[in-house]
Parts: C-alpha cells; sequence; structure tokens
C-alpha cells in the first residue's frame, strides 16, 4: 500500500510534458488526477521512477462548443464534464454519465484524459466516448494526430498511444435523439459490473458496453440491427456478439452476457422515448 | 427540583474534538518525548497460504536505502507459544518453520522513515516448500494434511471434548409432522474498522516498556504484553490513544504488537508501527465463518417441537477466541426467543490456511439468530404460513422472571411478542403483504420481500463486573476514570451524564480517563455491549459512594450531624437542613481533603450476570428479476435494551448495527482462491457497505429495564446486527418465495440471487 520509490517533475505545458517523457522513457508516466495511476502504485503493480504531472497544466482543461462536435480538454475533471451547461445540452450522454463515476472525491481529481488513456474497459468514459463516437486529439514530439475512439482501444490497459504521446483534447459530436446510461454494481461508488451507454435517433444509434472484455466494447450487431428494423428486444438479444466477457470476482461471464441484453435493452427502451 | 439527565438525548461531548481539531491516534503522537528518534516497523508477511519454511535470506534487503535492522523469530529468540483455547496448537509469533495463511508475519524490518519499509520488506526472499492448501472448512476436517501437526487433527475444539452431548441424529424428530433440513453458510466477513492497527513502543532507562496501542481493552493487552516480554508488572505501561473502531478484532494484542517491545528492546530504539488496509485486510482477525447444518421439526399446525444444529466453525489458521465462540456463544443461544423443548447443538471448530477467526460484533450470537431465523422461515414456508405467525405461536411468553431454556441458557426478562407487534404494527405488515401480492400478480419484474426477524442476545455475557473511580479537583470538577475503553460508543458523554445525575456536577465539568493502564490499571475493556451495564453501572455506584463519603465530611466541616446534612444536588452542595446559605461545594471539599489525599472514591463493581436484550427487525426489499439486484427499501428495527441512558447514543449503535448487519447479508464476504490468496483485501473488491445502499432507518424504542443492574440497562452495541442480517436476508429470499426459492446463502449478491431464479426455472417453477 506504499508506492515504490519514485520522482516527480512538473510539465507547465504538453509540449514539456512530451519532452520529458522521450528524455525519461520507459521509466516515465504522466500523472493527471492520479486516480488510476496512483492506486496500482500503491498496490505496486505500477512502479514507474518517474511521475511527470500535468495536472497543472491549467490550459488543457476546457470545455467549448466547436459548431459539429464539443471539444474538452484531457485535463478536465469528471466534476466540471458532468456539470458543464455545454455537454448537458449537447452530449447529456456523458454528462451523465461523468456523474456516475465513482464518488465526488473522485470527480474532483479523476481527468476524462486520464481516464481515457488509461483504457480501462470497467471504466465509464471509454465506452461512453466510443458510444458517442468521439475523436480523441494526441500529441507526440513531431505534432498531433487525432484516432478514432473505436481504433484507440488496443487491449486491457493498452490503447494506440505511443509511449512518447499524450493525450490533449477529446472531441465528441453533438448527438440528437434519445440516451441512456445503464450502470450495474454492487455499490454506489464501484466500477461497474457490466454498464451501458446508448444513443439512439431514428435508425441511427450507438451502443457500448463496460466491463464487457478486455477493451470497452462497440455492439456494432446491435446498432446494425437496429438500423435494418429489428425490434429493441430482438436487438438487444445481440448485445454480446462483440464481447468476449471475462469472469473475475463480482461476475461469472455468463452471468455479464445475460446482464448485457438485460441493460442494452432497457439503455434502448429509454433512448426511445 | 430538575428532573434527571438521564434518558435525554445530550450531544456527544466528545463530538466537538472529533469534528474540529480530530482525534488523537496512535500514529498521530508526534510530539510524544519516549517515541523521539523512533523507528519504523514493516513485517514481512507469507505469500504463500501453507508451506515449510526452507530459508530466509535478508541480505538483500539490508541493503535497502533507509534500513537499520530486520529480526526474524530467530534473531529474537523467540519461542513457540501455546493457543489459549488449545495448547496443543503453538506458533512463534513471527512464523519459524511453517507458515499457515497470507499475510502471517515472518520478520519485521526497521527504517529510518515509514515509507522505506514496504520497499525493504518486498526484498526479503523466503523460501517456501509448499504443502496442501485447506480453505474449505470441510475438506480441512478430512484431510491428512494437519495445519497444527501436533494437534493430530485440523479440528481444534469440539463441544463434545468438553462434555457437551453429541447430537442423536434423526430419531430426535421422529415424531414431527414436518421436518426441514438446511444447510447455511454464514460466511466470512471482515471487520474493517476505519483506524487500521497501530503500536509503538519505547523502554525508558529504567527498563519499563511503554506502548501505544489502538485496542479495545488496554489491561488485557497488558497483561499479554508483560507475558510475552517475560516483565515484573510494574515494568510495563499500555496507553490507548483515541481508537477508530475495533468491532471486537481489536480486543485481544496480535503478534506484530506481542513482538514490539522485543523489536525495540533489541534495536535500542523506540519503535513505530502502523499496518496498511491491505495488511489489515489479511492479519486483522476477521469474524463470523461458520457453516450450519440446521434441521427443524414440528407439527403441520406450526409448532415447532424439535431443533438440531451442528456448527462447523472455521478458525482460520490458530486457535483463536473465533474457535469457541460457536460452543460458547452460538450454541446456548440457538433456539433464540422460540420455546423448543428438544435441542441439541455440536460445534466443531476448525483450523484452516485462512486469517485466524476472532470476535466480531455479535461474536457468535447473530451465527445462532441467522441459522434459527432461517430455520423458522423454511418451516413456515414448508407448511405453507405466514412467517410472522409461525413465529408468534412459538415465542416463549412474556417473563419477569428468569427463564432457563432446554440448552440450558437462562434469560433474564423477555417479551418478545410485544416487539415483533410493534415492528409489524410500524412496518405496516398486513398492507405491506398487501403490496407483495398485487406485484407477484401483475408479474412485475420488480418484486418485493419481507423479511422478520425475532431475537434475543446475550451482552456482558464473558465479565463479571468493572471498576471505577471519581477524584474531585479543588476547583470542583469531577475526572471519571473507567476500566471501559470507548472508541465511538461514546463513554464520555455517558459517563459524565451518569456521574452528572448523582453529584449535580455539570457535565462539562466532568473529565472522563481511560485506555491508560498506569491511571486505570483495572478494566475490561469495551466489548461485548458489556460497557454501561457494568463500567457505566459502577459510575452510578461509585458517584452515590462518592456523595455519601461528601456528606460525612461536609458534617465534619459544618459542625453537624450527618443525618442533618442535606444534599442540594441543584447546586451541587452541602448544607445543614434549614441553612442553605452555608453551603460547601465540590471544591471546598475538596480543598479541605487536600491534605488526606483528596476527595475520591473508588468501586469495584460486581455484576449480578449477563442481560439479554431482544427485539425484531422487518425489512423490505426489492429484487429485480430480471438481474438479482437488490435494494432495501426499508428497514425497522424494535430493540428492547433495557432502560435507555441517550437515545441519541442508542440509535447510533442500533443504525451502525443494521448496516453492519445488512451489509452481511447483502455485500460482504471475505473471499479466497484455491491456493490460498486472499482476493478481496482492499476496499475496491471487499464491499464495505456505504450508506448509498441503504435506506434512513425505522427505529422504534421499547423498553424493558433488566433487575440485573441498577441502571436497568442492558447491552445495544451488537443488537442491531443481531437483528438485521436475518432480517435482510430473509426479505430477498421472500421476494423470490412465490418462483419456488427456500434459501440463499449470504451474501445474496445480485449474481446469487439471478442464479436461484435461473433454477427455479428449469424446475419449471
Ligand atoms: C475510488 C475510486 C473509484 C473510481 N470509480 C470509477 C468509476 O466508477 N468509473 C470510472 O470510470 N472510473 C472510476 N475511477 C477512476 C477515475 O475515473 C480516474 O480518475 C480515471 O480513471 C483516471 O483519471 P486520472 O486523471 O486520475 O488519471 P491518472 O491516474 O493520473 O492516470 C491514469 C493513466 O493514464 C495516463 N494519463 C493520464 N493523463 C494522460 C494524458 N493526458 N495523456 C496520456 N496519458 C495520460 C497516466 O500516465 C496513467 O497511466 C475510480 C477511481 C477511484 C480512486
Amino acid at each position: 500500500m506504499i508506492p515504490a520509490q519514485f520522482d516527480l517533475k512538473r510539465a507547465s505545458s504538453a509540449a514539456e510534458a512530451i519532452s520529458l517523457i522521450g528524455e525519461y522513457g520507459d521509466e516515465a508516466k504522466l500523472l493527471a488526477g492520479g486516480h488510476s495511476l496512483i492506486p496500482l502504485m500503491k498496490l505496486r503493480l505500477a512502479q514507474p521512477s518517474m511521475l511527470i504531472d500535468i495536472g497543472r497544466i491549467t490550459d488543457l482543461s476546457y470545455i467549448k462548443d466547436a459548431g459539429n462536435h464539443i471539444s474538452i480538454g484531457a485535463l478536465t475533471r469528471h466534476m466540471d464534464v458532468e456539470k458543464s451547461d455545454i455537454v448537458k445540452q449537447h452530449v447529456p450522454l456523458l454528462a451523465h454519465a461523468a456523474s456516475h463515476v465513482g464518488d465526488a472525491q473522485v470527480r474532483h481529481r479523476g481527468t476524462i484524459g486520464g481516464s481515457l488513456a488509461h483504457a480501462d474497459s470497467a471504466s465509464d468514459l471509454p465506452a461512453t466516448t466510443l458510444a458517442l463516437g468521439a475523436t480523441y486529439v494526441v500529441q507526440g514530439p513531431n505534432g498531433q494526430r487525432e484516432i478514432a475512439a473505436k481504433d484507440f482501444y488496443k487491449g486491457f490497459l493498452e490503447s494506440a498511444l505511443a509511449p512518447d504521446e499524450m493525450l490533449v483534447e477529446i472531441r465528441v459530436p453533438k448527438t440528437l435523439g434519445g440516451w441512456s446510461f445503464q450502470k450495474f454494481n454492487r455499490r454506489a461508488q464501484d466500477w461497474a459490473i457490466v454498464g451501458v451507454a446508448a444513443w439512439r435517433n431514428g435508425k441511427d444509434s450507438g451502443v457500448a458496453l463496460v466491463n464487457m472484455g478486455s477493451t470497452p466494447i462497440l455492439a456494432t450487431s446491435v446498432s446494425a440491427a437496429l438500423a435494418s428494423g429489428a425490434s429493441i428486444a430482438e436487438a438487444a438479444e445481440l448485445a454480446a456478439a462483440e464481447a468476449e466477457p471475462q469472469s473475475d470476482l463480482n461476475a461469472s461471464s455468463e452471468y455479464r452476457t445475460h446482464l448485457a441484453k438485460v441493460l442494452v435493452r432497457r439503455a434502448l427502451e429509454e433512448s426511445t422515448k | 427540583m430538575a428532573g434527571s439527565i438521564l434518558g435525554n438525548r445530550v450531544l456527544r461531548k466528545e463530538d466537538p474534538k472529533f469534528l474540529t481539531t480530530g482525534g488523537v491516534y496512535v500514529d498521530d503522537l508526534n510530539s510524544e518525548p519516549l517515541l523521539v528518534g523512533a523507528l519504523h516497523a514493516t513485517f514481512v508477511r507469507s505469500t504463500v497460504a501453507h508451506a515449510n519454511i526452507t530459508s530466509i535470506d535478508v541480505s538483500d534487503a539490508l541493503e535497502s536505502p533507509g534500513v537499520v535492522a530486520i529480526y526474524t523469530a530467530a534473531d529474537l529468540g523467540l519461542e513457540p507459544v501455546a493457543a489459549t483455547f488449545n495448547p496443543m496448537a503453538k506458533r512463534t509469533l513471527l512464523a519459524s518453520g511453517k507458515v499457515r495463511y497470507v499475510g502471517e508475519p515472518i520478520a519485521v524490518v526497521l527504517t529510518e522513515f515509514a515509507n522505506q519499509g514496504e520497499d525493504a520488506a518486498e526484498k526479503v526472499i523466503v523460501d517456501y516448500d509448499t504443502l496442501e492448501v485447506l480453505i474449505d472448512i470441510e475438506q480441512a476436517m478430512t484431510s491428512t494434511t494437519h495445519i497444527f501437526e501436533e494437534c493430530g487433527s485440523n479440528v481444534v475444539f469440539d463441544s463434545t471434548a468438553i462434555g457437551m452431548p453429541d447430537n442423536t441424529g434423526d430419531e430426535m424428530f421422529a415424531d414431527c409432522e414436518v421436518v426441514v433440513k438446511g444447510r447455511f453458510v454464514n460466511q466470512r466477513v471482515a471487520p474493517c474498522p476505519l483506524e487500521v492497527r497501530a503500536s509503538a513502543a519505547a523502554w525508558d532507562n529504567d527498563g519499563r516498556l511503554t506502548q501505544w496501542m489502538s485496542t479495545q481493552h488496554a489491561q488485557g493487552a497488558r497483561d499479554t504484553i508483560q507475558t510475552a516480554n517475560g516483565l515484573d508488572a510494574e515494568k510495563i505501561r499500555v496507553i490507548t490513544p483515541d481508537v477508530g473502531g475495533g468491532f471486537g478484532a481489536k480486543i485481544a494484542a496480535y503478534p506484530e504488537e506481542l513482538v514490539l517491545g522485543a523489536v525495540a528492546k533489541k534495536a535500542g530504539k523506540p519503535v513505530r508501527w502502523l499496518e496498511t488496509r491491505s495488511e489489515s485486510m489479511t492479519a486483522l482477525g476477521h469474524g463470523r465463518a461458520q457453516i450450519q447444518y440446521v434441521t427443524i421439526g414440528g407439527t403441520k399446525a406450526g409448532k415447532v417441537t424439535a431443533y438440531q444444529m451442528h456448527v462447523l466453525q472455521d478458525s482460520g489458521a490458530w486457535v483463536d477466541i473465533g474457535a469457541i465462540l460457536a460452543p460458547f456463544m452460538t450454541r446456548p443461544m440457538a433456539s433464540g426467543v422460540y420455546d423448543i423443548p428438544k435441542i441439541e447443538v455440536r460445534t466443531t471448530s476448525v483450523a484452516t490456511n485462512t486469517t485466524p477467526v476472532v470476535a466480531y460484533r455479535g461474536a457468535g450470537r447473530p451465527e445462532a439468530t441467522a441459522a434459527i431465523e432461517r430455520a423458522m422461515d423454511m418451516f413456515a414456508a414448508e407448511i405453507g404460513k405466514d412467517a410472522a405467525e409461525v413465529r408468534r405461536v412459538n415465542l416463549i411468553p412474556k417473563f419477569l422472571e428468569p427463564h432457563s431454556t432446554t440448552i440450558g441458557q437462562t434469560y433474564d426478562v423477555g417479551d418478545y411478542e410485544e416487539s415483533l407487534n410493534r415492528v409489524l404494527a410500524a412496518a405496516d405488515y398486513t398492507k405491506l403483504r398487501a403490496e407483495q401480492a398485487a406485484r407477484r400478480a401483475s408479474g412485475s419484474v420488480k418484486q418485493l420481500g419481507i423479511g422478520v426477524s425475532v431475537y434475543v442476545e446475550i451482552t456482558a455475557g464473558n465479565s463479571s463486573g468493572e471498576s471505577a473511580k471519581i477524584e474531585i479537583t479543588q476547583d470542583g470538577r469531577a475526572v471519571v476514570f473507567t476500566g471501559t475503553s470507548p472508541h465511538g460508543q461514546g463513554h464520555v458523554t455517558s459517563w459524565a451524564m451518569i456521574a452528572s445525575d448523582q453529584t449535580g456536577i455539570p457535565m462539562d465539568k466532568i473529565d472522563v480517563v481511560w485506555g491508560d493502564t498506569d491511571l486505570v490499571p483495572k478494566g475490561g475493556g469495551t466489548m461485548g455491549s458489556r460497557s454501561l451495564q457494568q463500567g457505566g453501572v459502577a459510575v452510578h455506584v461509585a458517584a452515590g459512594e462518592l456523595v455519601e463519603q461528601a456528606r460525612k465530611h461536609a458534617a465534619r466541616l459544618l459542625e453537624a450531624n450527618e443525618e442533618d446534612v442535606v444534599f442540594d444536588k441543584e447546586s451541587a452542595s452541602f448544607h445543614v437542613t434549614g441553612t442553605p446559605a452555608v453551603a460547601k461545594s465540590w471544591a471546598d471539599l475538596s480543598i479541605a481533603l487536600a491534605s488526606d489525599g483528596g476527595l475520591i472514591q473508588e468501586t469495584d463493581y460486581v455484576s449480578q450476570g449477563a442481560t439479554f436484550p431482544f427485539g425484531a427487525h422487518v425489512s423490505v426489499v426489492e429484487v429485480d428479476t430480471e438481474t438479482g439486484q437488490v435494494k432495501m427499501l426499508r428497514h425497522v428495527a424494535c430493540d428492547d435494551a433495557g432502560k435507555v441512558l441517550n437515545p441519541l447514543l442508542l440509535e447510533g449503535q442500533i443504525h451502525g448495527g443494521i448496516a453492519q448487519g445488512a451489509a452481511q447479508a447483502l455485500l460482504e464476504e471475505v473471499r479466497y482462491d484455491g491456493d490460498g490468496n486472499p482476493i478481496t483485501s482492499n476496499f475496491a473488491d471487499y464491499a464495505f457497505i456505504s450508506a448509498a445502499e441503504l435506506p434512513s432507518f425505522e427505529v422504534i424504542h421499547m423498553e424493558t429495564p433488566t433487575p440485573r443492574n441498577a441502571l436497568g440497562a442492558k447491552g445495544i452495541g451488537e443488537s442491531g446486527t443481531i437483528g438485521s442480517t436475518p432480517a435482510v436476508q430473509s426479505a430477498v429470499i421472500d421476494a423470490l418465495a412465490h418462483l419456488g426459492v427456500r434459501h440463499i446463502d449470504m451474501p445474496t449478491t445480485a449474481e446469487r440471487v439471478w442464479s436461484e431464479i435461473q433454477k427455479q426455472k428449469v424446475k419449471g417453477n
């Protein structure tokens, strides 16, 4: 419960952070809100010898209306996403999902960029932004590039970010129509055993699953079925088609599969209201 | 004259401190002179569940930054010590030879700074020859691998071995019209006090050991630390600063605390120790951990005539108090509130490769209640009658004289039916059943479950009294010295109320001192819901005697006859009848007695025996039949703890108790993988309950004073846990009763509930 020894350097800009990663290489880790990284370090599952603190890069904490989409700086705290009028108006699903992350303390410290970069399939925001068709802007020594959320998640805690890159902005298309966020957990503050983020606008929809495999899962079969006129109940039966749910302390894979179907059905019903 | 303060909702005197500057816990003792320059202890713990240790190599670890020393059992010359409850079982305080559970301490690393310890501990290399790992109680009972070889068996305590009768088997039920059997798991849970264990040890130049500890019982800890260190009684002092919860798990001193003195002596420096939460989850004792084989039989009309139980108690990897709670706490309370003519209970305690089992809130009684309440529900279901009504016909009728049960336990007073009536009325049971019927009829996804429990428990069963001392200072304040040891219960408030009630000294002029063995050498600590009925009563008696003593002194000073001296509580002073203007205050008397050793009253109160709080709970839950998720909607509790001293403190105990009890029914369970690795050793994995999972509790008062003490008080510290667990579990099962579900083991997690529904579907129900 006490991390291994490490040093800490504070970056005041994205460029400085990236050059520090370049300098320290494998030994270094970016520290944003610390609410995923520090627990891993305390359990000694991560032992970086250098932390580059990006938590004070204030110009990466913003929420902007950019026309077709909204832009969120990577260092924006969950609480700011949850409370933002812009997010509530244009991407209410995201504001609502952010309000389900951990407890108030966690939401005041944790950042959206940290949550996505950590690429934990059990987290709420990777699946939510995936359902919403978000694009992530990352910056490296040679400038910025864009990665679609659906191309970002590569495996358990593994993303398309290169070791010397940093996530700087999240672009989320404005959504029309209904939406729903279903989080199924043991206790209010827990990670989801299974979660569903969904929106629906006529034949168009986006459905993604939390904790149904090593990455957040885009339930494309569900959306395809809906597009071709299937009923909600029929589409929901396909909820786990893309998933490879694991068995763990909290649920067997069989139970997870069942939950996904029930929760997708409920999410679609709510989105269709 | 103003009425008594007793019985009022007096705010906690201790809260301003806790809410502003905060408590001072062991790890906060920063300006303690004896601890200047203290080293920090970190324990190297076993990473395997069962193995012979082939070697311990500390050479790498010694090079780690900040390391001052590393000691093993051999370095400290530790000899094997026998378990109190089975002297054949032996271990060294730091494991040597073999390890028996993951988390068992093997060596201690001393570092300059606290944060250096874990780095170094990780570098101590222990080589193991692994042995068969026994996690399952029933597997351990039959295995030829013995965790304590010298015991010749993994059964470390059996009720039949101490002369209690064995169970006779099925013939006991030959004349029953209805017989129901069950196997219930009362799962292992972790006490989770918010303050983990902490201790600090320092030797002074005279060879005297002072040890600070987060404990429920300083005097008990002093005695065991004294023995462990081979000290004379005057050579040791134990001090308890504020303690952030114990729940029974901090009653006795643990190996880490027992070796700290030897460690400090060898290092020649004071030593501090603070465990982490992950350590606490594996090395602080666990609770419950029983498998119960139950048979209940009776008439079709609903009268239970025979009850039989075989308890398999998991003792964990030591023979601690957890091994004897089953025979001495579960067994005598097995028939609970019911008048059952034939009853047999055998208990078998078994060592396993898991964290040792100790006392945990209720300690043996919640297990008894859980078993009989489950059995009652299953019996009622079998004969197709309402669970509350079947309970009613079997209750022991109201008694105000001692009542002895078939198994041989004598209860003080009881009116179980009244508590059941009150709770059913408050819950509006009939209406709840109607709503349940309506939901069933409509086939609603969300079904309603209603659980009823009626319980009686035993409090202050393990101790015979308490001492108290009251000293009046020259400025007229009272200092109350108590042998109890508050760690959240509010004794500072309660004892001040009791002393104020007798002496007229206002509560803000009363201080309470506890937990320092130099200041309070005698004491039984706080456990088993004993404090008010023994420690509080001792203060009550001492305060009464103090007034009588003071009256004598006042008579002398006022040059009057003792019988002419009036004590006026309102002004807290003594005067001669008819001349109130000439009065002696407490301060006057204290000053006058200064040269005679001051004004002090000391009392050893001998209790007249245990008391038996009782009550009834109704829990209402909603079960999502598609997912199995349970939501608690209401919890109504009627607990009778006798005469109530302070309803606010009483409710606090009930609320916490209900929460912990509901947590066991719904969420909490300590789990191990097949290799004996703990998989629930932090609060992300171990589902410690929070306010968000609980409804607001509805607490109904009922007061049947016990004749066994002057305050009429019984214990309330554990009742909430005892009554709530079976009510909540029963509610979950009741929600699915129409589907054919008769039992679901705790914790009733969503997946378990869902699986049970699936099973019934397969059966075509
Ligand atoms: C008690 C508790 C409960 C929680 N419950 C939930 C929950 O219910 N749902 C949920 O979704 N989450 C939950 N979380 C996690 C929380 O949301 C974290 O805040 C979030 O996952 C990580 O964000 P962070 O800013 O704290 O990242 P950090 O912990 O600082 O970093 C996480 C990882 O991302 C990297 N990183 C951080 N920022 C960037 C960046 N801009 N570019 C590249 N890499 C970066 C870090 O190097 C690190 O590897 C919980 C956390 C706690 C402690």
